[in-house]
C-alpha cells in the first residue's frame, strides 16, 4: 500500500544551520510515528515544510503519491493535513467555542453570511469538540483567560477539526501537566481512531512516545539518525548520545 | 450571544430617526447629514478594521465615488440622489475590487502606509489635472429624487438628511449582520492570528479584500452624500487629513459596536459647530485634546460605555483597532 | 547638459531640507518606534518661530546676518524644549501599547498644533524673507540661482554628517544606535532607554524645527504646511526605509531629484510621481530601500 507521506531527498538549510539532510521518510497510513531529536535539529522544520510554512530548498513531499512541495498551509489543510503548534496558535481574544465555530467554518468552500440559523449548528459541533477533551465548560471563556495547558488542548482540538488523514502534532504534551499528558494523547488517538488517520507528533517526552508511537525516527542535524520500534530507537547508542542524554 | 436588536427593530429604528427629521432645526438637519454621511465612511474603516487592517487612506474611495458621480452628473445630467448614490458607491467599488487583491497581504503599520500613499497619488493626480478643474474642482446641480426637484431649502436639505439617514442605516444593519456572522466572526479572527486561518484552509487575503470592498463601496457612497451636500467637489476629498478624520471617528466609535459610531460621527460634528461658532480655530484642537482622552480612558472606543466586555481584559488595553498577532511558531 | 544640470541642482536644493526633516523623523521612528504624525507641525513650528525671530530683529535694524543667526538659536532652543516637554510630559503615557495607538496620540498632537499655531500666529500668510538675500546671487549654466538655496545644500550634508558622526562615533551615539537595533537588548545591559527616548524625541523635533527655520525665508507661513510636510517626509523616509539615517539621505535626494525632473518635464506628475514611488516601495520593498538587518524570530 502506498505510503501516505513520502518525503525524499529534502533539503533545507538557514544560512549556516542544516535543517534537514537529504532526508528521506515514509509514513503509510495509520502509523502513530513519533519524531524526537534535540532542539535544531530539524523535527519543527519537516513539519514547516510539510504543511506548507517553509518551502524546501530541494527535493519532494508527496501525499498518496500528490507532489505538494511548494503548496500553501492552506492548501495542505484542504488536502487532508492538519497540524497543532509549539506554542499555541489560537484567536485570543475570541472564546473557545468560537474558536472551534472558525476552523470549523473552514470547511466547505462558502462561508456563510447567516448567523442565527447557522450559528447554532456550528455553535452545538464547537461544543462537541471541547467536550472530547472535557474543556465544554470553558467554551464561553476568552483564550486569553485560559492557562497555558488547556489553551494546548483548544489548539490540538482546533487541528481535528476537519478530520485530517495526517495530523501533525508539534510537542502536544509539552505545557500540559503530568497528570493530564497521557489523558491528553488518548483523546486525541481516540479522537482520530473513526478516521483511522496517520499521526506524526513530535515529542521530548520519552514516556509519551514510548507509550503511543508505533515508530520513533530520531533526528540529529537534518539528518535520521535512527528510525524503528520505541525499544530500538531509545535504546540505540547514538540516540542516547545526541537526542535523549543518559548513560552510555 | 447577549440579547441583539433584531434586524426588524433596527429598521424601525432608522425609520424613526428618518421622521424624526422633520421635527429638526435646520443646522441640526444638515448637521445630521453630514454625521450620517461621515459614519458610513467610518463604518467601512470599521469592518475593515476588524480584519486587523486600518485604512489611513479611504479619501481614494470618498473621492473617486465624489468625482465620479460629479462628472456623470454634468456629463449626463443624472441628478437624482438614489442614482448618485449607487454610482458612488460603485465607483468606489470598482477600485476597491481592483485594489483590494493587491494590497491585501500587506499587515499592520504597511497596510496603512500603503493606503495613505495610494490616496494621495489620486490627491496628485487631481491637483495637476486641468480637466478636472485642478485643486479648485468643480460644481455640480442641486440633487432630485425619483424626479421632483425641490427648491425650498428646507425640504431640500430634509431630502438629502433622509436619504442620507436611510441608506446609512441600512448600511449599518447590514454590517452588524455581517460582524454577526460566520464571516465576521472568521474576520475578528483574521485579526487575531492569520497564520493559524490559513492553517485551517481559509484564505485571509480573500477575507480582507472583502472586506475592504465593502470598505470602499461606503466610501463611495459616502463620497456622493458629500457631493451632494456640498454640490462641489474637489482634490480635498483624497487629502489624507480627509482620510484621518474619518479614521478619527472609526477610533472613537471602537470596533465593537455599529451605534457607536453614529454617535462618534454625530459627537465630531456638534465639537466642530460649537467650536466654529464660540471659538474659531479651536476646533481641532479640542478634537485632538477628545482624542488623546479616548485612547487615555476608554481604549476601546464609545461602543465600549454600553458593550459591556464579554472580551474583558485584566489589564489596561491597546487601542481598539490593535492588530495582535500570536507568536510565529 | 544645462537642463540636466538644472534638474539636478533643483533636486539637491529641494533634498536638502527635506534630507533634514526626514532625518528627524527616521531618527524618532528608529529609536521610539513612532511614526510622529505632528512632525511637520514641529516644521511649521520653526518656520514661524524663525519668522517671528527674523521679524524682531530686523526691527531693531540689525543685519540679516544676525537675524539669520538669532534665529537658527531661537528655533533651536524653543524646538528641544517643546520637543522634551511632549516626550516627558505626554508620550511617555503610551509607551508599551500597540502602534496604532502611538500613531493616533501624534495625530492628536498634529490637530492640536495646528489650532495652536493658527492661534498664535493667525491664518494669513507671514514672511520672513530678510535672510533669502544673505548669499547673494549665482549664476551658473546660464541660469541664475539664489545663494541661499546653493548653501542650503552643504549645510544639509553638514548636519547629516553631524548625525552620522555623533550615532556612529560617539558612545552616546553608539548607546542610541543599540536602542534602535534591539532595545530589550540594551535595557538588559543597563541602558537607560528613557533617556534616549528623550534625547532622540527631542533631536527629531529639533531637526524638523531647523529645516522649518531654514526655509522660513523662501516660503510663506500658513496654515497646511504642516500637513504637506508630513506627508512629503513620510513618502522619504518610507522609500529610504524606517529608522535608517542613510535612507533618509537617498530617499531625500531621490524625491528632490523625482520633483524636479517632473516640474521640468511633466508638471502634472510632480505632485503624485513621490506617493507613487512611495507605494511601489512599500509593494516591492516595504522595509525600505536600506533595510535594517532583523533577526528571524523563529
Amino acid at each position: 500500500m502506498n505510503p501516505v507521506l513520502s518525503v525524499r531527498q529534502l533539503e533545507k538549510r538557514f544560512g549556516a544551520v542544516v535543517a534537514a539532510d537529504a532526508l528521506t521518510l515514509d509514513i503509510p497510513a495509520g502509523q502513530k510515528i513519533s519524531l524526537i531529536g534535540a532542539n535544531g535539529a530539524g523535527k519543527t522544520t519537516f513539519v514547516n515544510m510539510v504543511t506548507g510554512y517553509l518551502k524546501p530548498d530541494g527535493g519532494t513531499i508527496l501525499l498518496d503519491g500528490m507532489d505538494i512541495g511548494r503548496r500553501s498551509p492552506r492548501s495542505t489543510a484542504r488536502l487532508g493535513i492538519s497540524r497543532s503548534f509549539q506554542i499555541p496558535q489560537l484567536f485570543v481574544e475570541l472564546t473557545a467555542a468560537e474558536n472551534l465555530t472558525v476552523a470549523i467554518s473552514g470547511i466547505g468552500t462558502r462561508m456563510s453570511l447567516r448567523a442565527a440559523a447557522e450559528a447554532q449548528g456550528r455553535r452545538d459541533k464547537a461544543v462537541e469538540l471541547l467536550e472530547r477533551f472535557g474543556l465544554a465548560d470553558l467554551a464561553d471563556r476568552p483564550i486569553s483567560e485560559l492557562a497555558g495547558g488547556v489553551r494546548k488542548l483548544i489548539d490540538i482540538a482546533m487541528a481535528l477539526v476537519r478530520r485530517p488523514k495526517l495530523l501533525l502534532l508539534d510537542e502536544p504534551t509539552s505545557g500540559v501537566s503530568a497528570e493530564e499528558k497521557f489523558r491528553t494523547m488518548d483523546r486525541v488517538i481516540h479522537a482520530v481512531a473513526p478516521d483511522a488517520a496517520t499521526i506524526v507528533f513530535v515529542e521530548h517526552d520519552m514516556e509519551i512516545v514510548s507509550r503511543y508511537a508505533d515508530r520513533v525516527v530520531a533526528f540529529y542535524q537534518g539528518r535520521i539518525l535512527a528510525d524503528g520500534l520505541p525499544a530500538e530507537v531509545l535504546s540505540n547508542q547514538e540516540v542516547r548520545r545526541y537526542v535523549t542524554g543518559g548513560a552510555r | 450571544m447577549r440579547k441583539d436588536l433584531h434586524p426588524l427593530v433596527m429598521v424601525a429604528l432608522v425609520a424613526a430617526v428618518t421622521l424624526a427629521g422633520r421635527a429638526l432645526p435646520t443646522w441640526t438637519l444638515s448637521l445630521a447629514t453630514i454625521a450620517a454621511s461621515n459614519a458610513l465612511i467610518a463604518l467601512g474603516i470599521v469592518v475593515l478594521a476588524r480584519t486587523g487592517n486600518v485604512s489611513f487612506g479611504q479619501g481614494l474611495f470618498f473621492a473617486a465615488g465624489g468625482y465620479g458621480v460629479a462628472l456623470i452628473a454634468n456629463a449626463w445630467g443624472l441628478n437624482d440622489a438614489v442614482a448618485q448614490v449607487i454610482v458612488g458607491a460603485a465607483c468606489g467599488g470598482l477600485l476597491g475590487l481592483v485594489i483590494g487583491p493587491l494590497i491585501a497581504r500587506y499587515t499592520g503599520i504597511f497596510f496603512g502606509m500603503l493606503t495613505l500613499a495610494l490616496s494621495m497619488v489620486f490627491y496628485g493626480a487631481l491637483v495637476k489635472s486641468t480637466a478636472l478643474g485642478g485643486s479648485d474642482g468643480f460644481n455640480v446641480g442641486r440633487p432630485s429624487l425619483f424626479g421632483m426637484s425641490f427648491t425650498d431649502p428646507r425640504e431640500a436639505d430634509f431630502m438629502l438628511y433622509a436619504v442620507s439617514v436611510i441608506v446609512t442605516g441600512f448600511a449599518g444593519i447590514a454590517a452588524t449582520i455581517l460582524f454577526r456572522s460566520e464571516f465576521g466572526l472568521a474576520s475578528l479572527a483574521v485579526r487575531e492570528n492569520n497564520l493559524r486561518v490559513e492553517y485551517l484552509g481559509l484564505s485571509a487575503n480573500r477575507m480582507i479584500s472583502i472586506n475592504f470592498l465593502i470598505a470602499a463601496i461606503f466610501a463611495g457612497a459616502s463620497g456622493a452624500f458629500a457631493l451632494m451636500a456640498q454640490r462641489h467637489i474637489d482634490p480635498q476629498f483624497a487629502y489624507w487629513t480627509t482620510s484621518g478624520e474619518f479614521v478619527f471617528v472609526a477610533v472613537l466609535a471602537g470596533n465593537q459596536s455599529v451605534a457607536a459610531v453614529f454617535v462618534a460621527s454625530m459627537a465630531l460634528e456638534l465639537v466642530r459647530s460649537f467650536s466654529n461658532l464660540y471659538l474659531p480655530n479651536t476646533w481641532q484642537l479640542v478634537l485632538g485634546v477628545f482624542l488623546l482622552g479616548v485612547i487615555l480612558f476608554l481604549p476601546r472606543g464609545i461602543g465600549s460605555l454600553w458593550i459591556r466586555g464579554r472580551r474583558k481584559r485584566p489589564t489596561p488595553a491597546a487601542a481598539p483597532l490593535a492588530a495582535e498577532r500570536g507568536a510565529a511558531p | 547638459m544645462n537642463f540636466f544640470l538644472t534638474i539636478v541642482l533643483d533636486g539637491l536644493i529641494q533634498a536638502s531640507w527635506l534630507f533634514i526633516v526626514a532625518l528627524g523623523l527616521t531618527l524618532v521612528f528608529g529609536v521610539l518606534k513612532i511614526l510622529n504624525i505632528a512632525h511637520g507641525s514641529f516644521y511649521a513650528l520653526g518656520a514661524y518661530v524663525a519668522a517671528t525671530t527674523v521679524t524682531m530683529v530686523a526691527a531693531r535694524g540689525l543685519p540679516p546676518s544676525v537675524g539669520f543667526v538669532a534665529m537658527l538659536l531661537s528655533v533651536a532652543l524653543i524646538a528641544s524644549a517643546v520637543g522634551l516637554l511632549l516626550e516627558r510630559g505626554l508620550l511617555k503615557m503610551f509607551y508599551g501599547r500597540d502602534e496604532v495607538v502611538l500613531l493616533l496620540v501624534t495625530y492628536a498632537v498634529f490637530l492640536i498644533l495646528e489650532d495652536v499655531t493658527k492661534l498664535i500666529w493667525g491664518v494669513n500668510p507671514i514672511y520672513a524673507t530678510q535672510p533669502y538675500e544673505l548669499f547673494g546671487n549665482l549664476e551658473f549654466a546660464g541660469l541664475y540661482y539664489v545663494g541661499y538655496d546653493l548653501v542650503l545644500i552643504p549645510i544639509s550634508a553638514a548636519v547629516g554628517f553631524a548625525i552620522w558622526f555623533g550615532l556612529n562615533r560617539t558612545v552616546i551615539g553608539k548607546i542610541v544606535l543599540a536602542v534602535i537595533h534591539n532595545e530589550e537588548m540594551s535595557v538588559s545591559m543597563g541602558v537607560r532607554v528613557n533617556r534616549v527616548y528623550a534625547i532622540a524625541f527631542a533631536f527629531g523635533v529639533l531637526l524638523a524645527a531647523l529645516a522649518g527655520a531654514l526655509t522660513a525665508p523662501k516660503i510663506s507661513m500658513q496654515p497646511g504646511l504642516s500637513s504637506d510636510v508630513i506627508i512629503l517626509s513620510f513618502a522619504i523616509v518610507v522609500i529610504g526605509g524606517l529608522g535608517s539615517v542613510e535612507g533618509a539621505a537617498v530617499g531625500a535626494i531621490l524625491v528632490g531629484l523625482a520633483r524636479a525632473a517632473s516640474v521640468h518635464l511633466m508638471p502634472q506628475a510632480e505632485l503624485f510621481m513621490i506617493y507613487l514611488i512611495m507605494a511601489a516601495v512599500l509593494m516591492f520593498r516595504p522595509e525600505g530601500l536600506f533595510k535594517r538587518e532583523t533577526a528571524r524570530r523563529i
